[in-house]
Order: C-alpha cells, then structure tokens, then sequence
C-alpha cells in the first residue's frame, strides 16, 4: 500500500480509488461511528433513565428501551409535584438560585472585568505586565486554599447561606476570566476607532461604551456565556457556603439528592437533565461563539 | 493601517488626565473584587496555617508555627494523597491528550456529516461536572448500573461488579468520568491548531513520497506541539487541584483509594474540623500548582509558543 501511495502521480483533482483509500475511508466512518457512540451514549441512557418507569431501570437483565415512556417527573420537580413533595421545591429553590447567581456573576465579571481588560488593551503605565500576570495567577489558585477564610469572613459579615456571598465569590474567579478573554478580543480592534470617538468628544469610559463596546459584541457574548457557564459548574465554594434553600445551588441540591434519595434514579437522572438544559443550550445554539471563546483563551495563553 | 501613528498621537495630545491614572480608576473594580476575595482571605489563609485551630476543641488556639506544615508534610495520608493525585493527574492528561489528538483528526478528515461530529463533540464538555458525575455514578451503579449490564450481556462479566466500591476500580471509574468529559474540550482546541496548518505542506510531502504516518510524525505533530503543550498546561493544572467529579462519584473511597490532595484538604478541614492543618494544606497546594506553573511558564518559554 505504501507503494501505490509512493506511485501517485502529482496530478491531482480526481485520485484514483486504491485499496488504501477504500481502507482509510472505511476506518474514518468506522471511527466517527465510535466517536458519536461513545459522546452519546452516555448521556443517552441519562435521557433513557429520566423518563422510564422505576421497574424497568431496576429490571435484571436490563432491559435498554423502556416499555413505557413519561415526563411526569419532570413535572413534579418543575411546576407540579404535591404539597409535601420538599424535594421538588428544594430543587425549585436551587434552579432559582443558581439562574440568579450564575446571571449576576456574569453580570459582575462582564462589567468589571471589561473595563479592566479596555485599560490593559488600551494605556501604557508601569506595572501593567505584571499586573496582568497576576490577575492570570489568581485562576490557577486552588479553590480549596481559599475555602476556609472565604467560609470565615462570609460568616464574620452574615453572608453565609446567602445568594450573595456566591455571586462575590465567582465574581473573583470569573473576572480574571474575561480580563484575559477581553484585553484578547480589544486587542483586535483598531485604536483609531477610540480616537475618532475622543476626537468626536467622548470621555474615555464613553468611547468605550458608545463605540468599542457595539463593535465587540462577538467577543462580548462568547466571553459571558463561558462566564455563565463558569459560575453554573461550581461546586466546591457552593458545597461550604450554603446551607439551605435561601441559597443552595443546583450542584449542592443534586449532590445531596444522591445523599438522601440515592435509590430514585428516575428522579436523580431528571434533575440532571433540567440542571443540564441551560449549559446544553448555550453550548449548542452560540457553539460558534464557545468554540471561539475557548481556542482564543488558550491559543493566547 | 496609516492612521495608527496618527491615533497615538491624538492620546498624547489630549491628555486632561495622565494615562496611568485612567488605567487605575479603570482597573480599581477589578483589583478590589480580586483584592478582598482573593488577597485578603490569602493572607488570612497564611495567617490561619500557623495556629492548631481545631473546632472540635473551641477557644484554644495556640501558635504552632511552621507545625502544621511540618504535621502533613512528614504525614502518610498526606503522601497518599499526593500520589493519588500524580496518579489521577498523569492519567486523565495523557489519556485526554492522547484521545484528544486521534479525535481532533478525525475531526478533520473530509467527510459527510463530519458536522454532526464537530457540532455533538462539544455535549461532554457542557455537562456540568454535577451532572457528569450522577451520570457515571449511574452508569457504574454496582447493583442496577448500565455498565454491568452491557458487560454481563455482552457476556464480558458473569456478575455484577460495584465498580464505585472498590478500591481496585474507583479511581479508574472517575477517571473514565473525567477522560469522557474532558477530552471534547482538548480535541476542539487541538482542532483549532490543525485546522492553522497549511494543508499546501501535507501535499507536498504526500507528492515527496510521505505516507500517511509520516506526515503525522514529520509534520502534523511536531507543529502541533505548541496548542498541545498549553492544553497539558492547562489540563495537569486543573487535573491537580480536582475536586468535584471525585467528591460526587465516591467522596474519596472507598477508604482512601479516590481521596486526591484537595479532597484530603477538604476532610481534614470540614470532617476532622481541624482548620489550621486545613489552611497549611491549601497553601501547600498552591505552593505546588505555582510551582508547577512557574516550571511549565519555563517549558513554553522555551519552546517560543508564548508572545507575551
């Protein structure tokens, strides 16, 4: 086979069908039928288990399509479920919980962060490398390092068990985030847009605002939703600083739910499924925006 | 651009503030959000390693000194830790770098429906670490699990296997978890530097007599080696400090067999209430992360993939 790639005229355009090619072809397909099985099988059966019967999830031998199919869980956890069903409204709270802190973190992070990153991108003035190394820093600090103090002070200030301590707290971790992501996307457009504003008599904040923000929306949306998505996935701050419904976020509310209803499957697999949608939507309906977002954090690193 | 020479001069002239001055009323928020929610409670964290703070014995808190440090770094659960660590680190990279660059190629290849490959690829890396981990927590259930069902009926396995609850498995189960969820993410940005290669080259050294595996070898790896090299960064990083997946998928057991240095931190802290030996625990953490970015900000210095 080596020899009838070796043999190959440079001609190009239509190459002739070899057994090589015949092979290759068949290992690609083969190999994406894998890749697709192996991605969605996994979170097919999550699918699978939130609207099967309980039976049948239980059944030996397994048996993989269920005989019958409901969403009623889904009801009950979202807006049915009887009066003394506490799990449905704990889970209710941390849906509310986490759509309020996650959306006010990014709001946090987005603002603070972007000015921060305008002025890395825009003036000179001493310190500024490091002072970006150091903002950069902050994200490889282990959660765990901080834990402890975080815990301590929100106590000292009665923050704890409060959606606000939350949204400060991500907002530390979120902002370096959309420092680097931001000062990256500025950098790509023309300073003689700041100057034609200045010119025009903006004041610097306004130049910002008014020209360089409307133009940046691309690198704005990509930047925010890795910054929601951020602030939905944590667990560990979410683990120490919460307590109750008042505050507690859906990873705490699932983590628990496997603590004290371990053998409902059904209903585990269904809160994984709704705390799921958000993310899976975003990732899916702005992937262009994600995919951006994520090779343009790395790529620049 | 013409105008660019003519944009910085513009700045200077109109100059009603100097420049460092807007940059800090510009930076202020951020260095303050940083400042009291990362500073302070490091410094408070440094303050607090000193001290034997011990909940379970309230208003006694003599100063200890280096003794914490001292405590863990001659304890055996604290190397325990630490090689359970290494181990779960070493193997999720490796695994996910490794996956990642077969899956980023298939990626590439020309191909129908090769969009529906690059648009599902990216559902792993959206589940929340949450959902990830009640999912294989499911999956590798040792009574009702889908695991031991495919394997009994595929005939792999004659009984029942409680993946989660043995020493002998647990770790490779949270590894597979992790393996599966990450490595989307390294393939999308192994994709990402593929897809900067000029394709002219494969061509040319097909035409030269090239085949296929030494176009991989030759030319597609060694310039891939610059995206590859950040996403070891950054996966061994995040890799070291883990904490989630584990905690949801076996708390750290059975016994001590899923119990990395974060979680070990986090036991000693909030089970054992012993928050002096906690805080030093954190800082000897950080101190290693630091550590190992200071060494890998050497490695990608070196090899020139940095421009800043």
């Amino acid at each position: 086979m080596a020899s009838s790639a070796g043999a190959r005229s440079p001609k190009r355009r239509r190459k002739p069908i070899t057994v090589g090619r015949v092979l290759r072809t068949v290992f690609v397909y083969a190999g994406m039928v894998v890749a697709l099985l192996v991605i969605l099988g996994p979170f097919a059966w999550l699918l699978i288990s939130s609207v099967a019967d309980k039976a049948d999830l239980l059944a030996r031998p397994l048996s993989w399509i269920p005989a019958h199919i409901s969403f009623q869980r889904f009801v009950d956890l979202t807006i049915g479920g009887s009066p003394g069903d506490t799990q449905a409204q704990e889970f209710r709270s941390a849906l509310m919980n986490s759509l309020v802190i996650a959306s006010m973190t990014t709001l946090v992070g987005m603002t603070v962060g972007t000015v921060a990153a305008y002025a890395f991108s825009r003036f000179h003035f001493p310190g500024r490398g490091w002072m970006i190394l150091a903002f950069m820093a902050t994200t490889m600090l282990p959660p765990i390092a901080l834990l402890l103090p975080l815990y301590q002070i929100m106590n000292t200030l009665g923050l704890s068990d409060t959606p606000l301590a939350l949204i400060i707290i991500y907002s530390s971790f979120v902002t370096p985030y959309v420092v680097w992501l931001m000062r990256g996307y500025l950098d790509t457009i023309p300073r003689d847009l700041d100057d034609a504003a200045r010119v025009d008599g903006c004041s610097r904040l306004g130049a910002l605002w008014r020209v360089i923000l409307p133009v940046s929306r691309p690198g704005l949306l990509s930047t925010a939703l890795l910054a929601f998505l951020l602030a939905w996935d944590e667990f560990l701050y979410a683990l120490v600083i919460t307590q109750t419904n008042a505050s507690r976020t859906l990873p705490v509310a699932l983590n628990d739910f496997i603590g004290r209803y371990g053998t409902d499957f059904g209903r585990l697999a269904t809160g994984g499924v709704i705390a799921a949608i958000p993310p899976l939507i975003i990732a899916f309906v702005f992937q262009r925006y994600i995919v951006a977002g994520l090779t343009a954090g790395s790529v620049k690193g | 651009m013409t105008a660019g020479t003519l944009g910085r001069f513009s700045v200077k002239r109109s100059k009603p503030w100097p420049e460092t001055w807007v940059a800090a009323a510009f930076l202020a928020p951020a260095a303050l959000v940083i400042f009291l929610v990362v500073v302070v409670p490091l410094v408070r964290a440094a303050w607090m390693s000193l001290f034997a703070i011990e909940l379970t014995n309230p208003g006694v808190e003599p100063f200890v000194g280096l003794g914490n440090y001292i405590t863990q770094l001659t304890s055996g659960a604290f190397w325990d830790s630490i090689s359970k660590s290494l181990f779960f680190t070493i193997v999720t990279t490796a695994l996910e770098l490794s996956l990642g660059v077969g899956l980023a190629m298939l990626m590439d290849q020309p191909m129908r429906l090769r969009w529906v490959l690059r648009s599902l690829v990216i559902l792993p890396w959206a589940l929340p670490t949450i959902v990830n981990a009640l999912m294989w927590r499911w999956i590798d259930q040792g009574s009702y699990g889908s695991l031991n069902a495919l394997l009994t009926q595929l005939g792999f396995i004659h009984d029942y296997v409680p993946w989660l609850s043995q020493d002998t498995t647990a770790m490779w189960m949270v590894i597979i978890a992790d393996v599966w969820k990450m490595t989307p993410f390294c393939a999308i940005l192994i994709l990402a530097g593929l897809q900067g290669i000029d394709r002219e080259l494969f061509e040319a050294a097909r035409v030269d007599g090239a085949g296929s595996s030494d176009v991989f070898r030759r030319i597609i790896l060694p310039l891939l080696t610059p995206i590859i090299l950040i996403v070891l960064v950054l996966r061994t990083m995040e890799a070291f400090k883990v904490f989630d997946i584990i905690w949801i998928m076996t708390g750290g057991g059975p016994a001590s067999s899923t119990q990395t240095v974060a979680i070990y931190a986090y036991r000693t802290a909030y089970q054992s209430y012993d928050f002096g030996q906690g805080a030093a625990l954190g800082y000897i953490i950080a101190i290693a992360i630091m550590l190992l970015a200071a060494i890998y900000l050497w490695m990608l210095r070196r090899t020139g993939s940095t421009e800043s």
